[in-house]
Formats: C-alpha cells, sequence, structure tokens
C-alpha cells in the first residue's frame, strides 16, 4: 500500500487533468516545498474563451456562413488544373465541355438530336462537376472556418528575450523571429510567445485560445507535464521564464491551423487506393462507351456523341467520386469537432483498424482518486459513531480523497458542519506521522494507515483481518482512531468511470481488445479490471512495459492504439499505431504521438476509433452505392439508345422495349432522367458524406450485413425509382 | 427434365466429392510434402533439376519468377513455331502435310502456348502427327502447368507473411507436371481407350461407307491428347469436331468423364488455397462462389435450349409435348450430337466456357441468343468460374481483393483478405489486370464491326453477325479456345488480331497478378478479430457473385444488348434475317 506523501501528489496531479470541467475547487496547487503557490486569480481575469476552438458557435450542416462561400468555390474549382486530381470529375467535365461544343454545333447547323435535349445535357453535365466541387468546398469551408479562428489567436507579439540568459538583460523581438533554445519572459497578461519549457517561475496559463477550457492551468518547471507551454496561450498571473522549443513557423498552433485547414491535406493511403480503383473503373467504362460507337455502327443505331457521353457520365463513379474528398476532409473535422488533432489522415485512417486499446488505468478507466466506499467499524462499535468520527477526521481535508470520505458520510446521514473547524486544530499529514486530523473539543480524531495508527491506538484483533480484507480487495484501508481507541476502517476505492464498462463491451463486439495497464499490484489491478471489464490487464507496469506490450501485438499482426503525456510515454506513443497525446503532455510526447488530444481527455481514444471507421464506412457505402447505381441507368439509356438496332436488317423496331423496365415515357426523357438523376444524388448525398455514416458498435458481419442491405442494395433499387419520377416530372413539364 | 437434373446433381456432388482429396494431394505437392508418387517420381524430379542446373531449394521474387515463365513460354512458342512451319521436314507425317502458314502457325503457336487452343484450321488436314503430338500436346501439359505454377505463387502471395519470395517457377512447373498431370493423364487416357478411343500412329485409313463412297479416316494419337486436353482445360481437339467427334468422346460416359476432367483441377486448387492460407474455409468459400455463378449459367442455358426457338413452335414445328404449358418445339437440337443431347450438350457448353477449356461437344453458333450467351458472358468475366487451370484461381482471387475493397470499407477498417491490407499498390495490380480483359475483348470487337475483312467472315448478319465476332475475341482474349463457329477465322484479320487477343489475355493478365503475389507476400499477416471483415460464410459468397456478376454485367451489358440480347427478343418477335443483310 503507498499511502505516504509521494504518492499524495501523484494523486493529486492526476486529479487536476482529470478534472471534470468547470470544478475549480480541484485546481488548488500541489504543496511543493519551498514554493509559494501562486494565487489563482478570479474568475472574472480568466481570458474569454469565446473565440476558441471549441467554443465557435456550433455550425449547422448548411450554414449560410458556410455555403455562401462554398458556392463561389465550386465555380472555382472548375479549373482542369484543379480537376485533374480527380479523373472521375475531369471526365465528367470534359463530357461538359464536348456537349457544349456539340449545341452550338446543334444550334448553327442543326444535329440528330434536339438542342433543347443537347442543351439540358449540357447544363447537367457542368451541374454534376459543380455539385461535387461544393461537396468539397463544404467540406473545406468548415475547416476554413476553424482555421480563421486560430489564425486570429496567433497575432504577432513582441517576445522579452533574455539576453544571454541573463534576467537583467532583456531586448525586445517579434515572435516569429525566436529561435530553439531562447529564454523569453513572460509576465501576467502576456501572450506566450512561442511553444516552450517552463525552466523558472509558477504561474497560471489560460489554454482557452487552443483548448476552449476556461479553467488557467498551473505551470511550473521540471515537472514533465506541468512544465511545457504553448504558444497563443496567456498567462494570466505572476511570471515565468521559458526555454523556446519551436522553429518559428512550426510552432504547435501553425501545425494545427494548417491541420483544420486542409493546407496540408495529403491523399491518405486508402483514399489513393480508392482513387485508383475509381480511375480503374473509369476507364473501363471510357473502352465500354468507346468501342460501343462501332458497334452501335454496326447495328444501324450509331448514336450521337451526346448520348454516348451521357451513357459514360452515369456510368463512371460519379457519386463516390464527387463525394471521396469531402468525405476525407469531414472526417478530419469530425476529429477537430471533438477538440482531437491528427497530425495525419493516415493516422485517422489507421484508428479504424485498431485492434489493441493500451489504457492506462488512471485518469482513462478509473477516476484516479481513491473515493471512500464503505466504513467498517471495529467489533464493539455502532457505525454510526464510526461515521461521525471518520466525517469529524476529514472535514478540514481537502484532498479528493477526504472530500469523498465527507461525501460519504453525508451520505450515510450525517451532517457535515464545518462551522465547528473554527475552534478546531488542524493535525495535517506528515511524512513522518502518516496520519492526519483533527482535534476538537479536545477530543483527538486521527485517520491513517494501520501501521501509523498503531503508533497511537492499539488495533484490535478483528480490525488486522478487516484491513488485510478491504487490500485483499484491491482497495485501501484507511483506520480511524479518536483518543488512542481505534473505531474501524474506511475502505478508499479507486473508482471506475461510470458508462466506461458498457464501452469497452461495444469496443468488444467490434473486435478491439482492451488491455489496462497500472502500476498497482496484480490484486488491486485485477479488481479494476474486474469492474471495468477490460480484456487484460499488466500490473505493476514500469513505463518500458507499454513499448513491450505495443512491439508484441504488433507482432502479431495487430494495430496498437495508446494515449499518452509524459516525456516517457513518448517511445510507446512513437511505436504504437495511433498514438493521442494529452495536449497538458510535454512537447516531446506530443511530437511522437500522431494525434493531440486538446481536452487531454483519455477516453477519447474510443471516439477516435469509432470516428476512424465512420470515415471507412461512409467511403464503402458510397462506393458500393455509387457502383450499384449503375445497374439501372443501363435499363434506363440503353433501350433508349438502340431504339432502331437492326432495324435495316429488319429486326422488330422495338426489339428492346422490354428492357425499358421502367416505362420511361420517350429515349431522350429517359435518358436526360438518368443524367439528371446521376447530379441530384450528389447533393442529396452530401450531408451523409459529411456527418458520416450511422455509426454502431457491432461486429464486422453484422455491420456489413447491415451496410450491404443499405447502401447496396438500397442502391441497386434507389435509382430505379429515381429516374422514373424524374421521367414522370419531365413529362409532366412537358420536356420530352 | 429427371434426368437433367439428375446429370446436373450429379456432376455436382462428384465435382465436391473431388475437390478436397485432389486440392489436398496438390498442397503435398507443391508444399514439397511426401505423395504416393514420391518414391518414383522424386529422383526422376532431381534428375531434371540437376540436368537443368536447378537448384530446388532457393526461391525467387516475384520479377524473377514472371521472367522465367515468360521465358519459358516464349520458346515454347518459338519451338512449336518452328515445328508447325518445318512439319513437312519432321517425322510422323504420314499424310504428307505441307508446312502450316506462316499467320495460322504465329496464331496457333500463340493459342496452345496461352491454354487458349483456339483453332483457325481443321486439324485432321492440317497437323502432322508430330505437330500434333510435339508441337501441340506438349503444350497442353506445359501451358497447363504454367498456369498452375502462377496460381501457387499467387497463393503464396496471401499465405506467406514478411516474405521476399514466392516459389521456384522451375520447381513449381516440374513438380506438376510430373506429379500431377501425368499420372492422372495416363490413367484418363487409358480409359478413354478402353472406351473406343483411337490411340495410333498408323496413317488414315480408308474406309467404305455404307452408301459405298470411299471415304478417309483420320486417325492419331487421340486418347492422349484427349485426357490432357481435358485435364488441363486446353480444349484444343485432334479432330475438327473436337468434344462432338465419335473418336474424341464417344460415349455419354466419356462425355461425363470429361466434363468432370476440366473442372477437377480448378475446382481442386480452391481447396489447395485454403490449405495453403491455412484454412479450408476460404477455400470452400471460392469454391461456393463458383458453384453459385456456375450453377446459374447452366439453369439459364439449359432452360433456353430445352425451350428451343419459339418460331419453329408458331411454325408447327410441335413434337406434341408441352413445356409450361405451351407447345414445345423440342428444344433447340440444332448443332447438337444425338448422342449427348440437349442436357449434356448445355451442360458441356456451360463447362467448358467456365473453365477456360474450350472442347466443345456441340456447335455454340446453333444455340438460342440466351442459351449462347451464358458461354459468352462465362469467358468474359475473365475465366473465374472455376476457369482454367490455375488461371481460375488466380483471376478469381483477384475479384475477390476488388469485392473485398469495395465492399471491405464498410465494416470500418482498411480492407484486408486473408490477413493483408489492401494498399494502393495492389488496387492498381488488380485494376491493371482486370482492365485488360474488356479491352482486348470490347476493343477488337469494335475493330471488327467496322472492317470489311472482318465482317466479310460472318456467317450470318445483324446481331448474331455481332455475336459470332464478339465470341471470338472474348474466347481468344479469355484463353478458351472454344468458337461460336459460322465464323471463318482463318484471315489475316482474325490470325494475328485473335493471335494478339490471345498473348494480351494471358501475359498482360499475369504480370500484374505475379506483381500483386510478391507485394502482399511481403506484407505482415493481421491478426483476425471480429471487426474483421468475414471472407467465409454465406455473406461473403453472395458478396463475391454480386461483384462479379455487376462488374461483369457493367463491362458488357452494353455490347451483349446489341448481340444475344437484341437477338432473343427479335426471336420472341418472329424477325428472321436473310444471309448477306
Amino acid at each position: 500500500m503507498s499511502w505516504h506523501s509521494s504518492a499524495w501528489g501523484a494523486v493529486e496531479r492526476q486529479t487536476v487533468l482529470a478534472a471534470p470541467q468547470g470544478d475549480t475547487a480541484t485546481l488548488a496547487p500541489p504543496a511543493i516545498p519551498g514554493v509559494p503557490a501562486p494565487e489563482l486569480p478570479p474568475r472574472e481575469q480568466w481570458p474569454s474563451s469565446r473565440d476558441s476552438v471549441r467554443k465557435a458557435p456550433p455550425r449547422g450542416l448548411f450554414d449560410p456562413a458556410i455555403v455562401r462561400p462554398a458556392l463561389a468555390a465550386s465555380v472555382r474549382k472548375l479549373d482542369p488544373r484543379h480537376l485533374w486530381r480527380n479523373p472521375v470529375m475531369l471526365i465528367v467535365e470534359i463530357g461538359a465541355v464536348i456537349t457544349t461544343v456539340s449545341l452550338f454545333g446543334n444550334l448553327t447547323r442543326g444535329g440528330s438530336d434536339p438542342t433543347w435535349f443537347v442543351a439540358w445535357i449540357a447544363a447537367w453535365l457542368c451541374f454534376t462537376v459543380l455539385f461535387a466541387n461544393f461537396a468539397e468546398a463544404m467540406a473545406e469551408g468548415r475547416g476554413k472556418a476553424q482555421a480563421e479562428t486560430l489564425r486570429r489567436t496567433r497575432t504577432e507579439t513582441l517576445a522579452k528575450v533574455l539576453v544571454n540568459g541573463d534576467a537583467r538583460l532583456i531586448e525586445t523581438r517579434p515572435s516569429g523571429a525566436l529561435r530553439p533554445g531562447d529564454l523569453v519572459l513572460v509576465e501576467a497578461g502576456d501572450i506566450i510567445p512561442s511553444d516552450g519549457e517552463v525552466i523558472a517561475g509558477v504561474a497560471y496559463v489560460s489554454e482557452a485560445a487552443i483548448t476552449g477550457e476556461s479553467a488557467p492551468v498551473l505551470k511550473e518547471p521540471g515537472t514533465d507535464i506541468a512544465s511545457s507551454v504553448t504558444g497563443g496561450t496567456q498567462i494570466i498571473s505572476d511570471a515565468l521564464t521559458i526555454r523556446i522549443t519551436a522553429e518559428p513557423g512550426k510552432t504547435f498552433l501553425d501545425r494545427m491551423i494548417a491541420l483544420v485547414e486542409g493546407a496540408e491535406r495529403q491523399k491518405t493511403p486508402n483514399e489513393i487506393a480508392l482513387n485508383i480503383l475509381l480511375a480503374g473503373l473509369t476507364i473501363i467504362f471510357l473502352i465500354v462507351v468507346v468501342t460501343l460507337r462501332p458497334l452501335a455502327h454496326y447495328a444501324g443505331a450509331a448514336g450521337s456523341i451526346t448520348i454516348l457521353i451521357a451513357l459514360l457520365v452515369t456510368l463512371i463513379p460519379t457519386t463516390i467520386g464527387a463525394l471521396l474528398s469531402a468525405i476525407g476532409i469531414a472526417g478530419m473535422d469530425r476529429l477537430v469537432q471533438r477538440n482531437v488533432l491528427a497530425m495525419s489522415g493516415r493516422a485517422v485512417e489507421a484508428a479504424g483498424d485498431v485492434d489493441v486499446l493500451l489504457l492506462d488505468k488512471t485518469g482513462t478507466i478509473t477516476f484516479g482518486s481513491r473515493m471512500a466506499s464503505e466504513f467498517i467499524p471495529a467489533p464493539g462499535v455502532p457505525a454510526a459513531a464510526l461515521t461521525a468520527a471518520a466525517l469529524r477526521s476529514s472535514l478540514a481535508d481537502e484532498t479528493p480523497e477526504g472530500k469523498s470520505i465527507v461525501a460519504l458520510a453525508e451520505q450515510l446521514g450525517q451532517h457535515a458542519d464545518r462551522r465547528v473547524l473554527d475552534g478546531a486544530e488542524l493535525i495535517p499529514f506528515t511524512a513522518e506521522t502518516r496520519m492526519s486530523g483533527i482535534r476538537l473539543d479536545g477530543h483527538a480524531t486521527m485517520k491513517g494507515a494501520v501501521d501509523a495508527i498503531d503508533q497511537i491506538a492499539s488495533v484490535p484483533g478483528g480490525m488486522e483481518e478487516t484491513v488485510r480484507a478491504i487490500a485483499a480487495a484491491g482497495a485501501t484501508p484507511l483506520v480511524v482512531a479518536e483518543d488512542g481507541r481505534v473505531l474501524g476502517a474506511i475502505s478508499l476505492k479507486d473508482t471506475v468511470k461510470p458508462g466506461i464498462r458498457q464501452r469497452f463491451e461495444e469496443l468488444r463486439a467490434m473486435g478491439i481488445r482492451t488491455i489496462m495497464i497500472t502500476g498497482d499490484n496484480p490484486l488491486t489491478a485485477r479488481t479494476i479490471a474486474d469492474e471495468a471489464s477490460v480484456d487484460d490487464f499488466v500490473a505493476e507496469a514500469r513505463p518500458e512495459d507499454k513499448i513491450r506490450i505495443i512491439r508484441e501485438n504488433q507482432a502479431q499482426g495487430r494495430l496498437v492504439a495508446m494515449t499518452g503525456d509524459g516525456t516517457n510515454d513518448a517511445p510507446a506513443l512513437a511505436q504504437a499505431d495511433v498514438g493521442v497525446a494529452m495536449n497538458t503532455g510535454t512537447a516531446a510526447a506530443k511530437e511522437a504521438g500522431n494525434m493531440v488530444d486538446l481536452d487531454s481527455d483519455p477516453t477519447k481514444l474510443i471516439e477516435i476509433v469509432a470516428i476512424g471507421k465512420q470515415l471507412l464506412m461512409t467511403r464503402g457505402a458510397l462506393t458500393t452505392f455509387s457502383i450499384a447505381n449503375d445497374v439501372a441507368k443501363y435499363f434506363a439509356i440503353l433501350p433508349a439508345m438502340f431504339l432502331t438496332a437492326y432495324a435495316a436488317n429488319g429486326g422488330s423496331p422495338a426489339a428492346l422495349g422490354a428492357l425499358n423496365v421502367m416505362r420511361l415515357s420517350t429515349p431522350y426523357s429517359a435518358i436526360l432522367s438518368a443524367i439528371i438523376f446521376n447530379a441530384v444524388i450528389i447533393v442529396a448525398l452530401i450531408p451523409l458524406a459529411l456527418r458520416g455514416v450511422a455509426y454502431r458498435p457491432l461486429g464486422a458481419a453484422a455491420l456489413l450485413r447491415r451496410n450491404l442491405l443499405i447502401y447496396g442494395v438500397g442502391g441497386l433499387i434507389a435509382p430505379f425509382v429515381g429516374i422514373k419520377l424524374i421521367d414522370l416530372l419531365l413529362t409532366a413539364v412537358g420536356l420530352t | 427434365m429427371t434426368s437433367t437434373i439428375l446429370q446436373d446433381g450429379l456432376y455436382v456432388l462428384l465435382l465436391m466429392l473431388l475437390t478436397k482429396p485432389l486440392g489436398t494431394f496438390m498442397f503435398r505437392i507443391f508444399t514439397g510434402e511426401r505423395t504416393v508418387l514420391s518414391p518414383v517420381l522424386h529422383p526422376i524430379e532431381r534428375g531434371f533439376y540437376r540436368l537443368a542446373g536447378v537448384d530446388e531449394t532457393r526461391e525467387m521474387r516475384w520479377t524473377t519468377y514472371t521472367i522465367a515463365m515468360l521465358l519459358f513460354n516464349l520458346v515454347g512458342l518459338l519451338l512449336t513455331y518452328a515445328i508447325l512451319r518445318l512439319q513437312n521436314h519432321l517425322p510422323l507425317n504420314a499424310q504428307a502435310l505441307p508446312p502450316v502458314e506462316e499467320r495460322l502457325a504465329f496464331n496457333t503457336a500463340v493459342s496452345f502456348a496461352t491454354n487458349t487452343n483456339w483453332q483457325s484450321y481443321y486439324p485432321e488436314i492440317t497437323m502432322s502427327n508430330f505437330s500434333q503430338m510435339v508441337g501441340l500436346a506438349v503444350h497442353n501439359f506445359t501451358s497447363a502447368a504454367t498456369g498452375i505454377a502462377i496460381a501457387i505463387a499467387v497463393i503464396r502471395g496471401f499465405a506467406r507473411r514478411s516474405a521476399n519470395e514466392i516459389g521456384n517457377f522451375w520447381v513449381d512447373l516440374t513438380r506438376c507436371t510430373l506429379y500431377l498431370l501425368l499420372p492422372i493423364c495416363c490413367a484418363g487416357a487409358l480409359v478413354l481407350i478402353a472406351r473406343g478411343v483411337p490411340q495410333t500412329l498408323d496413317a488414315y485409313q480408308r474406309v467404305t461407307g455404307i452408301a459405298g463412297t470411299t471415304n478417309l479416316l483420320p486417325l492419331g494419337p487421340v486418347a492422349s491428347q484427349e485426357a490432357i486436353k481435358m485435364l488441363g482445360t486446353n480444349g484444343g481437339g485432334f479432330f475438327n469436331a473436337n468434344s462432338a467427334h465419335p473418336f474424341e468422346n464417344p460415349t455419354p460416359l466419356t462425355n461425363f468423364l470429361e466434363m468432370l476432367a476440366i473442372f477437377a483441377i480448378p475446382a481442386g486448387l480452391t481447396y489447395t488455397f485454403g490449405c495453403m492460407v491455412g484454412n479450408t474455409r476460404q477455400g470452400w468459400a471460392i469454391f461456393a462462389a463458383m458453384l453459385g455463378l456456375f450453377l446459374v449459367g447452366v439453369l439459364v442455358t439449359t432452360v433456353a435450349e430445352q425451350t428451343g426457338n419459339p418460331i419453329l413452335g408458331r411454325a408447327g414445328a410441335d413434337q406434341g409435348t408441352l413445356l409450361y404449358g405451351q407447345p414445345a418445339p423440342g428444344g433447340n437440337m440444332e448443332g447438337k450430337e444425338q448422342r449427348f443431347g440437349i442436357a449434356a450438350s448445355a451442360l458441356f457448353a456451360v463447362i467448358t466456357t467456365a473453365a477456360s477449356c474450350g472442347a466443345v461437344n456441340a456447335v455454340h453458333d446453333s444455340f438460342t441468343a440466351l442459351g449462347g450467351m451464358i458461354p459468352l458472358a462465362n469467358i468474359g468475366l475473365g475465366e473465374v468460374i472455376f476457369g482454367g487451370v490455375g488461371a481460375g484461381l488466380y483471376g478469381f482471387l483477384v475479384y475477390a481483393v476488388l469485392a473485398i475493397f469495395i465492399a471491405g470499407l464498410m465494416v470500418g477498417r482498411t480492407p484486408e483478405y486473408i490477413g493483408k491490407k489492401i494498399e494502393p499498390y495492389d488496387v492498381k495490380m488488380v485494376m491493371l489486370s482486370l482492365l485488360v480483359i474488356p479491352l482486348a475483348i470490347l476493343g477488337f470487337t469494335g475493330l471488327a464491326a467496322v472492317t470489311p475483312e472482318a465482317l466479310a467472315s460472318r456467317g450470318n448478319p445483324a446481331a448474331h453477325g455481332l455475336t459470332e465476332m464478339l465470341y471470338a475475341f472474348t474466347s481468344a482474349t479469355g484463353n478458351n479456345g472454344s468458337a461460336l463457329a459460322g465464323l471463318n477465322a482463318n484471315v489475316p484479320f482474325y490470325t494475328i488480331g485473335l493471335g494478339l487477343a490471345m498473348l494480351i489475355g494471358r501475359y498482360l493478365m499475369i504480370v500484374p497478378i505475379l506483381a500483386l503475389a510478391g507485394h502482399l507476400a511481403a506484407k505482415k499477416r493481421i491478426a483476425e478479430s471480429a471487426g474483421t471483415f468475414p471472407t467465409t460464410g454465406a455473406l461473403w459468397v453472395g458478396l463475391l457473385i454480386g461483384v462479379i456478376v455487376i462488374v461483369g454485367a457493367l463491362t458488357y451489358f452494353p455490347a451483349y444488348t446489341l448481340g444475344p440480347v437484341i437477338e432473343h427478343f427479335q426471336m420472341q418477335a418472329g424477325a428472321t434475317f436473310a444471309l448477306g443483310s
């Protein structure tokens, strides 16, 4: 049992990390001997978090502020130099140009098809490209809006640089000119000019600009996690000396802006592979349509170039071709919405593939603080007497453990009256006594580890067993004594976060194993592991165990994800396929991971996996839908196109009428309906592409069955209905 | 009706019973384990390696493997060309046949090297026995062994982890020929001889028929060539009439055995695949998907042929039977052997085209439009419904990777098959190999449709004429070799065009597939979990069938619409076409 001072400190720090938002009480600075804790400024002085990423006003899918620039961008993106990256859409654009040219031919010399038909085809081909561009612009627009907000944070500030490291010699230099190794001084109210490490001073820093978290965090030197500061954040109390660690233009904020803006967006491996598939299918259909011309000529049914282009465009996978890049951007955007920055799209895809989650017990699975769960009276002591004594001993105890004892006592019907503290003498915890308590009205009520209490009171035989039983159950026993008499024991348990068990069960259904890592002894570890329902645990783990476990799993062909914050997590974060660094973590950890969670919430790993899966599922669903769609388009266009086939040979002219299963009214309306459906479906699916397909934590077989039914079978049927409806509409308005 | 179901049912049953033992046998052969034949054959095998200077323990990267395969095939091709051109100077030319014309010799050499066995000639009056035995029958073995070797190399790509090599081509080729093809063919030839198939080096016999006229009766070493022709899915007949000829296929029993021989190795290889990747259910899933596609084809062709031509029915060709309550014209017996009838001819046609065999026991040209469209589509899909020996499996695996890539994303993981993540390079190779087939089929057919010489070769006008040209290039590209007949392919456009189509369809498809295998072998294998896309079970089988049918339909439907599809509707409408129109 580690119930000594260093454990207190560790628990305290973890508490700060895992603090529920808005709970300012947990921000109480840790007692570091010799360092005066700064005063936390009143809440009014905290910088507003209005402009931060998270607090950006929630935007609807079709927010006019995004739609308007997107509309303009969709026209700009018609530039072939932009479109060549998307071969499917490039083909459509070329088709639109050829059709438009033949429209002018039609106007001047006349042609085989009526002019209105050619005009409509040309127009709808343009719309098809515009709709695709619009989808991409919409997805980009959301990121751009966020980047704009961030850019406002990255104002050029003048940094106070310590010349030759001498605090007395200060020169001012623009923040953009800071080099790694420079020492700068920041004082209350300053914006921290660049990323760095605190080397002197203790102060509160507001990171609202980046994380959106309004509560300030304490920064101090030499503490691994709390010593790293981020450029663009604001110091709101005292002063710090910082050693700059980032190259100019490569600060965390710079990278963040580039990421959300998509400026550095490179196609991910899966997206590239999918693009190759789409290009391949496009080439196949190009072969089909080009070779159809001589065949149709042979049959005496050589249609116009307009009709061939219409056939080509409806066959190539325009739906997924139009939405593919929007899906990728929107997937990254969904991560940003949850305050996670992925350093590469590859990491997001890898998140979908993860097989093993490596989770720290403390802060992820449990709250990380031991909470009172039970009072067990000593033989012959009334339960109420122990409860009252336990409450008294903890009234002034501001540690989470102390507060949890008060809370449990109150739950058991005791009233916590803090007014009694006025006349009381507090006995603080010290490393020598290893107990704490209160002297009230001449009675000393103490709590502490059993061997500590043993020094001041005789522990009855039954108590020893109770204490052992508590420890055996994986909890921490505290003994309460009053005036040299042991009243009973308090069982302190590390509490598993509510709902975590269910999430692990969901993960298991998805085929993802969870491994809990803890420094606890195997007994405690097993108790928590069982309670949280993790698949496996590693007790008494040392930092190097993480990287060992990751390597072992990877050697067995599994992909591993983990979170981490300390410098000693860095190698493991780098080794993991998905390494999520906490924003509160050290620069080394953030550098090593391929994602950063601005909220520093280790449970978010589960959401990240879900987002990765959703991104891949959306791509697969729309690809399947797009290809399945083609079947109906054949039935619309081919009978219309080959109406006159072999008529000259004496074949019956309406021979292919049986293929017109949709009973479309005329050949022209049939072809036009297919083209219009082809374009409109892109717009109809933009919300799906941006939001992602509905995600359920199911096993692969169940997911496949479900999605195959919706997007595969649905994709076969939907266009039959859609094309028929458009045909009815065209007939109603007389366009046939 | 009952006899049809019995025949088809018995066929499927025997095929399933054959798959596991043959698959296991091939697994043992190619993993170098001892087989029952090892005591006799192993010394011979070692002797070959010593003679050729091959180190059997040294494996090859995919590039070396591909180069070895291509060189071996090139040498074989040139050798056959030389034999055909020089057959008048070579022995065993009892009929004193002249050298084969150069374009035809090119076409034939390519045809046998690529396992196509397209024959633009009448063997009886073109090929000497030496040409048949050394030029062609030897190729029947080597082209089959090449296909099987490649399939095994591709399977190794899936089965191995973090490996650079995919096997030794010379070893795979030798083992395949020595342990698998030769023993089965020896036994098969003896069975055929027992059923009346000739096996002689004598000259053609002069016989006087019952009408009193004297005819020349061609003979030769038929049984030995017949056995490998089926087992190796080659299909090149000793006689022009192929398996409709009573000397090649004398009885319904030989007909049944020949059909079984065609599918035996392709079906067995699915089990070998399962063994090699460590999960036989993976192999059975592929078998099931192939069987599903096959049965659909059998159903359509059999029903279409049994229904026959309604125009005949309306013209009063009523045999007094009813089919679906309508007077039946007796089914479509045109172009079919009386010995086999409609059911056995329909089944044979579907088998020989599903596998890239191309042997025929009936005239495909005389099939109904839809009945004939199934053989066309079987080949057009790339010969993956059991397919050619080896070629069927590796072609199918390409579709499996495609299916997993399209639909696999829907489970929220980057797609993986047999634990191999499918990455951009893999998709590129898959698309390249998939592109080749439609490019050659549709490209050459399109060219034919506007080339007067090509059009003049047609035996029929309008839609059926288009089907004849389409079928020829489909058969050549798919390395099937069956002919729709009707088309005179011995004109320069076709001898050269079809020769090129065969080369493209074989080698341009193989190279990216071997590249894929090499790339897959180098990957590590991802562990399976509940989140892994299931590639066993009914859902996967259904998905495979769906992807193959949809991709195939999307590719060929426009062309087929102008061929068999419109022909079918015109037949229903009672349209007839005058020759030459």
